[in-house]
């Protein structure tokens, strides 16, 4: 074959728009949004509040009908379907809520079976596959409460359990942790991911929360205004944001370079020298070596390091160090063009760094 | 059987409360089974409901309130022709039966949209995600969430109803309060008017207790 289109999008949206009408103006909920889902990747699309996220999360299962634009799921175009066929399409696709939305008049066991008694799976089906579903989520013990008697995490394993009942190749989440203290979240988060892993599951969720990200998807898309700004892998996306809001959003996480009133305590320069304020970003093969020593011996200048920190996002690691360079601005210049063919992300950041 | 009435009177008594425990009951009966449909057809067709729909809401919205502003005692004589077409007479407690549950049924609708009303929008979402029909979600959903609110809701109908059943005797109806105004202040006997009131207060009282209780046990919350 020619070319290799790869795997078939798990969930695929094409031109989505939405209005939402106010007094008078319209505000565009989804101003052309289009993404691609792969299959068996955990994909986060983050923005603030009004920035239309959670109208997206809603379009994929038609719980909001975008005004135009194609949604498509397993191949299967969810927007061109009737009623009865939608209905069909929705049992394969899980969601999960951020107020978990359990039925309080069911025990747990009863919310779990509830999309199989919708869907007229007969009772000892039913049974079985909410026996098979406990232990998956750890709730056991906890088969005959209701929702009131447990706690918010114990909620959101009900209705994760409750998503999956129905064997979906497609789990929504829709700000699922957000409800939920640090803790908890941690909790929530790991089991989303182990279940991605056994029953490959494709993964769809939105959040505010930069650090969900950071924990649990592959790549992350950055809505702001019913657009999407920025979309790519986290680990690019965390390390070389491109938009300001995004860098806004990744510095949630990764903190300032450089922390505020630092520059101010810095000496000044010799006269005839300069100084530069550098970040540096190590990411891959360049970050074990001795770039800092190696640097200000080849071009003589001073390197005082401001700040710098070493993280990792999955599996990658990557250090982002913000380092003050004293010297001729020529040799400045030839210092960062160097780091730069070593593979390192230099940029100049301005001496008041917002 | 009671020291303080006569026995001829204390045969009266319980008959008269016979007809007030039919009367009540029956229109609570129809009631509920005329104003739990017509109150999750209200619900859906509101504004923002599962299919909002004015044409069938408004019209029904308004039947409802008309029939809710008419004093009782009015209607129960303005309606007088079709009580004789339900109940083939337009005289007696079967006939008393016919206003009662219509006033009855545009209370008990309204408090039930305020019970399925309370039922968390999130909910209904989340059975939406997983494919439910209107249906499913009314039945397996609304009206089992909303439970405790709507067996509140009944209740006081039932009280309700006792009291609307003393202002049946107008038409024949009979029943405690009837009995009360004909002995009790007519014929100016005090005691059995205090029977009368003792009797409906012991029984509102059992009502509302059992109601109570009721509640509590399909509270989840």
């Amino acid at each position: 074959m020619p070319d290799d289109p790869g795997p078939r999008p798990a969930i695929s949206l094409h031109g989505l728009t939405r209005e939402f009408r106010g007094r008078g103006t319209p505000l565009w909920a989804l101003d052309g949004v289009s993404l691609e889902v792969a299959p068996g990747e955990i994909f986060g699309i983050v923005g603030r509040s009004g920035a239309g996220k959670s109208t997206l999360l809603r379009c994929v299962n038609l719980l909001e009908r975008p005004d135009s634009g194609r949604v498509t799921v397993l191949g299967q175009e969810i927007t061109s379907l009737d009623e009865a066929a939608l209905r069909g399409a929705r049992r394969g696709i899980g969601m999960v809520f951020q107020h978990f939305n359990l039925l309080s008049a069911r025990t747990v066991a009863g919310n779990i079976a509830f999309p199989l008694e919708i869907a007229g799976v007969p009772k000892a089906e039913r049974e079985a596959r909410v026996a098979e579903l406990l232990p998956l989520v750890g709730l056991e013990e906890r088969r005959d409460y209701y929702p009131a008697q447990l706690s918010g995490g114990q909620k959101q394993r009900v209705g994760i359990a409750r998503a999956l009942a129905s064997r979906p190749r497609i789990l929504l989440c829709d700000e699922a942790t957000s409800a939920l203290d640090p803790e908890t979240t941690e909790e929530i988060l790991s089991l989303i991911r182990s279940i991605r892993d056994r029953l490959d599951l494709t993964v769809l969720l939105i959040t505010h929360e930069m650090a969900v990200v950071k924990a649990i998807c592959d790549r992350v898309a950055v809505m702001e205004a019913g657009r999407v700004i920025e979309e790519g892998r986290v680990f690019d996306v965390f390390t070389r944001p491109a938009h300001a809001t995004t860098r806004r959003f990744v510095s949630e996480v990764i903190g300032h370079v450089v922390p505020p009133g630092t520059v101010a305590r810095l000496p000044d320069a010799n006269p005839g020298e300069e100084r530069r304020l550098l970040q540096v970003l190590f990411a891959g093969p360049s970050s074990t070596r001795a770039v800092v020593s190696e640097a200000s011996r080849r071009y003589g200048l001073d390197l005082n390091i401001v700040s710098g920190r070493i993280d990792a996002i999955g599996a990658e690691p990557y250090g982002l160090m913000a380092l003050a360079a004293y010297g001729p601005p020529a040799a400045i210049a030839e210092a960062t063009a160097w780091m730069r063919a070593l593979g390192l992300d230099v940029t100049e950041i301005g001496e008041d760094p917002a | 059987m009671i020291p303080w009435l006569p026995p001829a009177l204390t045969d009266l008594l319980i008959e008269a409360a016979w007809q007030t425990l039919l009367m009540t009951f029956g229109g609570a009966v129809v009631a509920i089974a005329l104003g739990l449909p017509l109150a999750l057809l209200l619900h859906t067709t509101a504004p923002g409901g599962l299919a909002p729909n004015g044409w069938v809401n408004r019209p029904i919205g308004l039947l409802v309130n008309a029939i809710r502003s008419t004093p009782f005692i009015i209607l129960m004589v303005a309606i007088v022709p079709f009580t004789r077409l339900v109940a083939g007479t337009s005289i007696g407690t079967t006939a008393a039966l016919v206003p009662l549950s219509l006033a009855a049924t545009a209370f008990i609708v309204r408090l039930f949209e305020n019970a399925l009303r309370e039922v968390d929008r999130g909910v209904i979402e989340a059975a939406r995600a997983m494919g439910a029909t209107r249906t499913q979600i009314m039945t397996r959903v609304l009206v089992p969430e909303a439970l405790p609110g709507i067996i509140a809701a009944i209740t006081v109908t039932l009280v309700g109803l006792v009291g609307y059943s003393a202002m049946a005797g107008a038409i024949g109806g009979g029943g405690l309060g009837d009995l009360g105004i004909r002995f009790g202040y007519q014929r100016f006997m005090p005691e059995v008017m205090a029977t009368v009131v003792l009797i409906l207060i012991i029984f509102v009282q059992g009502l509302q207790s059992l109601g109570d209780l009721l509640v509590r046990r399909f509270s989840r919350r």
